[in-house]
């Protein structure tokens, strides 16, 4: 995993746990499905993604939410929208 | 197809033709013995809704029809015939004989939507064991508080819900015999718990049936009121004739379709027309096994082939909001009824009904206390956008004005804003509070159950959704109460007092945000709102937890020392404290 997807899995993971902060995020199994670990409603996912927008500017269209569904797949989806930073 | 943005103004009516639907048609003929008679009563007198649901059919020429039809969440589709459910059912109900479970005896059910969920509900009502679905994004504490007030026997579960959930709880729970489980996890066996799978497969496929009467209980619903503990509805088992002749006139649902209900079996409406009403009819049922997805949804309504689908207004939002281009290059020629429960819908969403599918969105109201729809659109009736219909056949509602202290007296002039009243007598309606005789009492002034919802009805006799008479909270379609929220809160020693209000949401309708006084030396912090926002989440689950906690240096007291919890929510919303009326139009919408 490259510096940029270690970064954008601890922006993810942080942004998770301020609208769900119960959770534990060295128990998700990264390569299964999210919401199946830990409880996030449709309005929390929304949150989710709302941030996602605001902190990473990343705006993620509906047609991507089957994109969405585990950790890696976030990441990885995020990785590719996301331009390499300038010092990378 | 026609964008809102191009037609802001939309005519207040959309016309029908009579032809739409003859079996819709508001007949004078209706009655509920015509209804039994339908179904084929039994002359002994005993009626079982699994029975009607599934039974009948099996020894019928429609054994072979597909009963449900479940969408795994990895793409994988699993189809039982009334034929095999009936075989399911019996075997269920069978291992809970063998388990000792007796007629009475209170069953519940906490799982995603899966076939097991469907042969435990439909299996138990067949014994006469009294079902309780739990919804699987409750936390501990509400699976604790409901299993304990009903004393419930048996929990049907999964082992990951099992393990994250219950097993803590076990010690707390000394009426719970049986955990039945799902091994989802591919764990083997667990402590103090039985493995499902294994026990349908040892069980026998002989009928199961116990005879049930018309009164003898069947489902029990919980839902919230603003104070003191939830209240479990109790439903009997002649209920299944308001769910059949609803599931026609309201849903106009026949034996052919395909009906799809996208609720969840932990609500009410997922029980009654997620399971009972549309097998009752004989129809074929989608489960979709996986969370809300715009394009998954899309591609089910289409490639399912969809006749009749009942849905909800924050589900209809998020699919409008996903844009029309979404919906570019899908056809659904099959679709021919949409309906939609849980809040009132907005004419908007009615609209985009008509501009998406080519069919308008009827929108309908009951409550779990009614157990089954009352008030409805339906497919050969003028929809007036916004409003939720007329009173169904067989239902007689008013608008009456109920205040404290007076006598409770119906409001004959139309377009005055009272509480809906409904005149009882209907099969479905609830026979009580689970153990709450004062509470169930309170519903009522003669002959009338009083629903707690504020309408009014127009010069044409449609009803119109204003606002609650208490302050239960709507979010997502759910009544959350305040107590439930606000006792957890005050669980964590930081905390001195909190008042729980529903905040409008553009979405949700309204979302659960709890303001917090802190103990005497404690110092609100951010890490303090996370520390309080981790605990309610994990006691409460996802969708009873708040979505904000306010600190506040105090809360609005009654004299009496009740939280004014309205004020809390007009300061919220910024309208002048004392007009109630500014307060009321505010919770409408």
């Amino acid at each position: 995993m490259t510096q940029k997807h270690e970064q954008i899995r601890t922006e993810v993971l942080a942004i998770v746990r301020r609208l769900a902060p119960e959770i534990d995020p060295t128990r998700i199994v990264p390569d299964k499905p999210l919401r199946t670990q830990i409880d996030l409603d449709s309005m929390d996912w929304l949150n989710v993604l709302a941030s996602i927008h605001e902190k990473l500017g990343v705006n993620i269209p509906e047609t991507d939410y089957g994109k969405l569904v585990t950790l890696d797949g976030v990441v990885a989806y995020l990785a590719e929208k996301i331009p390499a930073a300038p010092e990378e | 197809m026609v964008s809102l943005m191009d037609s802001p103004m939309r005519p207040p009516l959309i016309r029908k033709s009579p032809v739409d639907s003859p079996s819709t048609a508001n007949g004078a003929s209706f009655s509920w013995s015509q209804i039994s008679r339908e179904l084929g009563e039994s002359s002994d007198g005993t009626i079982n809704i699994a029975h009607l649901a599934v039974d009948r059919h099996a020894r019928s020429d429609r054994a072979e029809n597909t009963a449900f039809r479940f969408l795994g969440t990895d793409g994988s589709t699993r189809n039982l015939s009334y034929r095999e459910l009936a075989g399911l059912t019996d075997r269920f109900g069978n291992t809970l004989k063998s388990l000792d479970v007796q007629k009475g005896d209170r069953v519940f059910v906490l799982c995603g939507r899966i076939w097991e969920l469907y042969v435990a509900v439909l299996g138990a009502l067949k014994i006469g064991a009294v079902v309780s679905p739990l919804f699987l994004s409750f936390g501990p504490e509400p699976i604790r508080s409901r299993i304990a007030q009903a004393a419930g026997k048996v929990l049907v579960t999964t082992a990951s819900a099992y393990q994250r959930k219950v097993a803590a709880l076990r010690a707390e729970l000394p009426s719970l015999r049986h955990v039945l489980l799902i091994d989802d996890l591919g764990a083997g066996n667990i402590a103090d718990t039985l493995d499902l799978h294994a026990l349908l497969r040892a069980a026998p496929e002989t009928t199961a049936l116990v005879p049930t009467g018309p009164e003898d209980p069947a489902l029990l619903h919980f839902t919230s009121g603003t104070t003191g503990l939830p209240k479990g509805a109790i439903h009997v088992h002649s209920a299944v004739l308001t769910h059949y002749a609803t599931a026609r006139i309201a849903l106009d649902l026949h034996p052919d379709d395909v009906f799809w209900c996208t609720a969840d079996p932990g609500w009410v409406t997922g029980t009654s027309y997620g399971i009972v009403a549309p097998l009752v009819i004989g129809a074929t049922c989608i489960v979709d096994g996986a969370d809300f997805d715009p394009l998954r949804w899309i591609h089910i309504l289409e490639s399912e082939r969809i006749n009749v689908w009942y849905t909800a207004p924050t589900a209809i939002r998020l699919l409008m909001k996903a844009g029309p281009e979404l919906f570019a290059g899908h056809r659904f020629p099959g679709l021919r009824f949409i309906a939609s429960v849980g809040e009132a819908l907005n004419p908007e969403a009615v609209w985009w009904g008509q501009d998406v599918f080519g069919r308008p969105i009827h929108d309908n109201w009951w409550q779990s206390e009614t157990g089954g729809i009352m008030i409805g659109n339906t497919a050969a009736q003028d929809i007036k956008p916004g409003s939720m219909g007329r009173p169904l056949p067989g239902i007689a509602a008013h608008v009456v004005r109920h205040q404290e202290g007076e006598p409770v007296t119906v409001i004959e002039a139309p377009d005055t804003i009272g509480e809906l009243a409904l005149e009882t007598g209907w099969p479905s309606m609830f026979r009580g509070y689970l153990d709450q005789p004062a509470r169930y009492r309170e519903c009522f002034a003669g002959n009338l159950y009083l629903t707690g919802d504020l309408v009014r009805r127009d010069a044409d006799g449609y009803y119109w959704f204003v606002g609650r008479s208490d302050d239960v909270i709507k979010s997502s379609g759910h009544l959350i109460g305040s107590f439930e929220v606000e006792s957890v809160l005050m669980e964590h020693p930081g905390v001195a007092e909190a008042g729980v209000i529903g905040k409008p949401d553009a979405l949700a309708g309204e979302v659960i945000k709890a303001f917090v006084v802190l103990k005497r030396d404690i110092e609100p912090s951010e890490d303090l709102r996370l520390v309080l926002l981790a605990h309610a989440r994990r006691r409460l689950g996802t969708v009873v937890a708040p979505k904000e906690i306010a600190f506040v240096p105090a809360l609005p007291h009654t004299r009496s020392g009740k939280i004014m919890r309205r004020l809390l929510k007009a300061r919220e919303l910024g309208v002048p404290e004392g007009d109630d009326s500014t307060l009321a139009q505010g919770e409408g919408r």
